[in-house]
């Protein structure tokens, strides 16, 4: 086998390497098709994006077309059923099928992630990248700004955020077009996730323009006549973007996992059925024996989140291998 | 090095401000006036006035211009800010208690949760941290990573939930609820360290091989110093920075409790307290919370940077 591949490997070598030299995505890429676990997680993390595709087309059509989607409707005559061959995880309280629930909470938990990022994302860039490119008084009120984030224990800063936040979103006028479509709820839990989950990322990203802007090719940009916004975009940022996902794919298992205990707290989505809400409702009824509710949505997580933090795991490994240290626990 | 410190700790000044100004915004601002909270459903307007006027709502927010200056601060948030600086925390619109005897009250359920549950898996965390590193690329290593990353990927919720109805309620091992002697302690200290020891685990294993790949670890074994004694006198004493920083930061949040367990289990502790508070709109419980919390905080910042010193002596601060 070796020596079957060893002629048209160093060609291509010769020829590739003289135009195009391999990009750090083609080596990160390689390495990960190597690593055994990763490709499992990945496969496994299309399965569920898939189903968030899926769940999602179930709710636009119901939605745009003005009728209850099938998971909302209630049979009260099949309430609180065990796993049958008709309903594979069981019934819930109302009859409603737990398997078609567990599904939404699937599109529900890439909705938390990826609005929760649009925050995230910009915010702990931009303010990462102005403090760690300036420094002196800039740095110091960034500092300062997520040192005071950081001061308040963040389970409580998000409750308060979300419970603040949705109260607000219900009164006011302008987001009544946009809670039509986005349960208020989810928004304000995206909300307060977001505004204390920057910090994070904030710090990574301050850390790398601390060190990038003393590198020569700065140096030369900036003789070059390049301007301060063009060498923290344009030249920096190229550098310093595949921390962003690697943040990303680490950060997400744990909104997943935040956003269950704002549900029991009583502040998560309130009329979809996220995966913390199933579990907060099988809560009462574990105790009359129905085990199937809890077990559902538990199992749902699982995979997704070990997805995810496995192959966050080897991405990070795959793209960078100096950073190693995970960036604290999730919640 | 006595410099340092105080002014270190001087900037437990603008840190709380902010803190409070965030909660205050929050609470006052973007939440609308409490008197409404406060007065119910079927106040009348009149009666919504009195309580504004009595507790000072129908001031303004940061700075008062009438009868410029003389009564400059005489708005809400300095005033807030002028009580806590005194101490004064307040107290409890829902109760009727002083706050700050609620605290006395709640803080020792809550460090009775946490403060074990802290310690038990801070040892496990490393000596399990210490096992992987040290049979690190065996298969050992990697079904103790792959059994952590599942522990840390299941809800605690879910832990608490099925600890509480199989473990206490089906086959009575523990008491179900309660906080009434050290039994009602053990299955929440129990469920505590399961949840947290997975995450704690993969993180000091990264720490440890961080340092496993340094030079002085490769002039150890060339000088023939045996694999035991590099990882427990070399490599562990290094790997302290990174898992005091993780330690001394948590201890703080360790008085504000821990919030399901206290919650699911009973236990009269700050964290049920805070929760109660932010849903009842008690603002002076959530303000006081937030204000002694940040103060905590500042400390034990500069308790690490003085743990730092000692962990390695190189570090000196100026």
């Amino acid at each position: 086998m070796t020596t079957a591949t060893t002629t048209p490997l160093t060609s291509t070598l010769t020829t590739d390497a003289a135009t195009s030299p391999t990009g750090l995505w083609q080596i990160a890429w390689r390495q990960l098709r190597r690593n055994r676990l990763a490709v499992v997680c990945l496969a496994i993390l299309g399965v569920y994006t898939v189903v968030w595709l899926y769940a999602e087309g179930v709710f636009w059509n119901a939605h745009l077309r003005g009728t209850t989607p099938a998971y909302k409707v209630s049979h009260y005559d099949v309430r609180n059923q065990p796993p049958s061959p008709a309903h594979w995880l069981g019934t819930n309280f109302a009859g409603r099928d737990n398997f078609g629930q567990v599904i939404q909470g699937t599109r529900i938990a890439y909705e938390i992630g990826l609005l929760t990022s649009v925050i995230v994302i910009p915010l702990g860039f931009v303010l990462g990248a102005l403090a760690g490119y300036f420094g002196r008084k800039v740095d110091t009120v960034i500092v300062y700004l997520y040192s005071v984030v950081d001061s308040v224990p963040s389970i409580l800063l998000i409750m308060a955020i979300a419970y603040v936040v949705r109260g607000a979103i219900d009164r006011s006028p302008f987001f009544q077009g946009i809670t039509r479509y986005i349960d208020s709820g989810l928004l304000a839990v995206c909300f307060g996730m977001g505004f204390t989950g920057w910090v994070g990322l904030c710090r990574l990203i301050r850390a790398e323009y601390l060190k990038h802007r003393e590198r020569q090719y700065v140096l030369a940009a900036r003789a070059l006549g390049a301007s301060d916004a063009s060498i923290m975009f344009r030249h920096i940022l190229p550098n310093v973007s595949h921390l962003v996902i690697i943040n990303f794919s680490l950060r997400f298992p744990g909104l997943i996992l935040t956003e269950a205990v704002l549900s029991y707290l009583g502040v998560g989505v309130a009329n979809e059925p996220s995966w913390g809400a199933i579990i907060n409702d099988a809560k009462q009824r574990l105790w009359l024996g129905n085990w199937w509710e809890l077990a559902g949505a538990t199992i749902a997580m699982f995979f997704l989140v070990l997805a995810l933090n496995l192959f966050g795991d080897a991405l990070r490994d795959a793209l960078d291998p100096k950073l190693r240290i995970a960036e604290g626990k999730t919640a | 090095m006595g410099a340092y410190i105080i002014r270190r700790l001087l900037s437990v000044i603008p840190i709380t401000l902010g803190v409070l100004l965030i909660t205050f915004f929050l609470f006052r601002v973007i939440g609308g006036n409490p008197a409404y909270r406060i007065a119910g459903k079927n106040a009348t307007p009149a009666r919504i006035q009195q309580i504004s006027h009595e507790r000072g709502y129908d001031k303004p927010f940061f700075l008062n211009f009438q009868n410029f200056p003389r009564q400059l601060f005489d708005a809400q948030f300095p005033r807030l800010c002028g009580q806590l600086a005194h101490f004064d925390l307040g107290e409890s619109l829902s109760t009727k208690q002083r706050v700050s005897t609620m605290l006395r009250q709640g803080f020792l359920p809550s460090l009775c949760v946490t403060v074990p549950m802290f310690v038990i898996e801070l040892v496990l965390a490393i000596t399990i941290a210490l096992l992987a590193a040290y049979f690190r690329d065996t298969w050992l290593d990697r079904s103790l990573v792959i059994v952590s990353v599942m522990g840390m990927s299941i809800s605690a919720l879910v832990y608490i939930m099925v600890g509480q109805y199989w473990l206490a309620s089906e086959w009575r091992l523990f008491p179900v609820w309660g906080f009434e002697g050290p039994r009602y302690l053990i299955l929440p200290v129990l469920i505590g360290v399961i949840a947290g020891v997975g995450g704690s685990v993969r993180f000091y294993r990264t720490v440890m091989l961080d340092e496993m790949y340094q030079e002085y670890v490769r002039t150890a074994r060339a000088k023939g110093v045996s694999q035991q004694t590099i990882l427990f006198r070399h490599v562990l004493r290094n790997a302290m920075i990174p898992i005091l920083t993780n330690v001394i930061i948590a201890i703080p949040f360790l008085y504000t409790g821990a919030l399901l367990l206290e919650n699911f289990f009973g236990i009269p502790g700050l964290g049920r307290m805070t929760v109660t508070a932010l849903f009842n709109g008690d603002e002076d419980v959530i303000f006081a919370d937030v204000f002694i919390g940040s103060i905590l905080f500042v400390i034990a910042n500069v308790v690490t940077d003085i743990a730092y010193t000692w962990a390695d002596p190189r570090i000196r601060l100026k």
